[in-house]
């Protein structure tokens, strides 16, 4: 018996990383999942990374599919409230429910003072990173409270949720945007057994900082820094001994809320940084 | 295979209560459990207090499931006692893995009426308790490479409750604890969380009633008690599936959390 057998979860930001870990994560755990990915190129973004793909996400659902689980994959974007709705619904159409919700999407874009940072930048990370998961809150709520059967949100905010971080303004505000959207969700839902709570992952393993942009926020200096120069100066912002974390570590955090084993954890913000907001 | 397979796990205060549910949690998913608590009486607490008999039963629950425990009646002021039980029962079971800081002791008192014996004895077993049981285990960890300790603070550890000054001091206290040992400890791979339960349905959960005649007379504070989530209380499990997932690999990278397992109390 899974740990969430039977249920259906909606996932954004789901065609790789930490959101498509999270689908593998509940579907080897007996859940359904309801996709969807921006997947494609942001414009903007690519001086950073680059954006997921529709292959990605097809990849998603090859690999949910390999463990017998249904998956309703979505190439929508969640600052489009619409389409986001509409993948939703569809989504709840053909699987009949909705019980977890995994507001994942997000971008990371950084490395200005933020006297520098142009109103662009900082309105496509705060329409992505905070407006985006209230939209998905937004769509999936009158699901929740219709069915009656209460339901976990879980908010993919961040350390920066929790502390300041230099020369990342906007994502900083984005992510403390989340704590605030996930408070008063917890407060408004409550009554309905509806349970929100956020995750606070320190660097995780995936494309968004394992690049040499990213990588050069830390070695300024260096034209082509390598994951192998990146990794005792990531060890360095962590208490624990490890440079970054993996999305599994994150996803096992997003299952136990997802399950019945948090049925009152509610209002929580789980921190999965390595001790990263205590030094 | 086990959430904790081959792990070992010692834990104060699990006679019953929470500190048994641990046990037999962690040794449904195949941890060997090192168990103490006073099981003797307690002064001026206004519910019972546990007995050898309690102890016996969660002896007897563990070994149902074909899991190993080594209990002894400790009370964990009491270091030397405390020490014995750990030492010899590591020795017994080969490692420690997971400390589960969980024994506790709650009275309901108002600030004017709470002597100098209720203080004392709050903050020795919540407070005092927890640091003699970190601090005798620690080693034992770090010998092994690492490890998971898990205090049991409060939702008193993180908000202000009416008429449990001594209980609200302690369990703060206990997350001061918790973020101490959490930056020396890291070093060693030893993660250090806190759980923050809201009322739980067990024997301490009796003492309920002794609120009654002060928030008939305080009412303005009566609300702080009450969950944000539709229940009257968690269960014991509810609480032992958070330390189960904090003791777990599952949680390897957490360290330095306030878990609230609370149905929102300290929401509002």
């Amino acid at each position: 018996m899974g740990r969430v057998d039977g249920k259906v979860a909606f996932i954004t930001g789901a065609a790789r990383g930490q959101g498509r870990s999270h689908a593998l994560r509940l579907a080897q755990e007996g859940a359904d999942i309801i996709a969807v990915d921006i997947a494609e190129s942001i414009p903007g973004m690519d001086k950073f990374y680059p954006g997921a793909t529709e292959e990605d996400l097809a990849e998603t659902v090859r690999q949910v599919e390999a463990l017998d689980r249904r998956i309703v994959a979505t190439k929508a974007d969640v600052r489009d409230y619409d389409a986001l709705k509409s993948a939703l619904d569809a989504g709840v159409a053909e699987l009949g429910h909705v019980d977890i919700v995994s507001a994942n999407a997000g971008i990371f874009a950084f490395g200005e003072q933020s006297q520098l940072v142009t109103d662009a930048e900082w309105e496509m990370v705060n329409d992505i990173n905070a407006k985006g998961v209230w939209h998905t809150a937004k769509a999936v709520i009158p699901h929740l409270i219709e069915q009656g059967t209460g339901g976990s949100i879980i908010l993919t905010s961040s350390t920066a949720g929790l502390k300041g971080t230099p020369n990342v303004v906007a994502y900083t505000a984005s992510k403390h945007a989340v704590v605030g959207i996930m408070r008063t969700l917890a407060l408004e839902l409550a009554p309905h057994r509806i349970r929100v709570n956020t995750v606070h992952p320190t660097g995780v393993a995936t494309d968004m900082i394992l690049n040499e942009a990213t990588f050069r926020l830390f070695m300024p200096d260096v034209e082509h820094p390598t994951k192998e120069q990146a990794a005792p100066i990531f060890e360095t912002t962590n208490a624990l001994p490890i440079p970054w974390v993996e999305p599994i570590d994150i996803s096992n955090a997003v299952l136990f809320l997802a399950s019945d084993e948090a049925r009152y954890v509610t209002g929580t913000e789980l921190k999965v940084d390595a001790g990263y907001t205590i030094k | 295979m086990g959430r904790v397979e081959g792990k070992v796990a010692f834990i104060t205060g699990g006679a019953r209560g929470q500190g048994r549910s641990h046990a037999v949690r962690l040794a449904k998913e195949g941890a060997d459990i090192i168990v103490v608590d006073l099981a003797d009486h307690i002064p001026n607490i206004a519910y019972p207090s546990a007995t050898e008999e309690d102890l016996a039963e969660t002896v007897r629950q563990v070994e149902a499931l074909d899991r190993r425990i080594i209990a002894t009646k400790a009370d964990v002021r009491d270091r030397g006692a405390l020490k014995a039980a750990i030492d010899d029962g590591v020795a017994q079971l080969g490692k420690l893995d997971i400390v589960v800081a969980n024994a506790g002791i709650c009275v309901v008192e108002d600030w004017e009426n709470t002597s100098v014996d209720v203080w004392d004895q709050t903050i020795g077993t919540n407070l005092t308790g927890v640091w003699n049981t970190v601090q005798l285990t620690s080693r034992h960890l770090i010998d092994n490479g690492g490890g998971s300790i898990i205090m049991t603070s409060s939702a008193a550890g993180i908000k202000g409750l009416p008429f449990l000054s001594a209980y609200v001091a302690a369990k703060h206290g206990v997350v001061g604890l918790m973020r101490a040992y959490a930056t020396e400890l890291a070093e060693y791979s030893v993660r250090v969380n806190t759980i923050h339960p809201t009322g739980v349905n067990t024997p301490m959960g009796e003492m309920g009633n002794a609120f009654g005649p002060l928030l008939e007379a305080h009412p303005t504070v009566g609300g702080m008690l009450a969950n944000l989530l539709p229940i009257q209380a968690t269960e014991p499990l509810d609480q032992s599936n958070a330390v189960l997932f904090l003791a777990s690999d599952e949680s390897r990278f957490i360290t330095s959390l306030e878990m609230t397992v609370d149905a929102g109390n300290t929401q509002y």
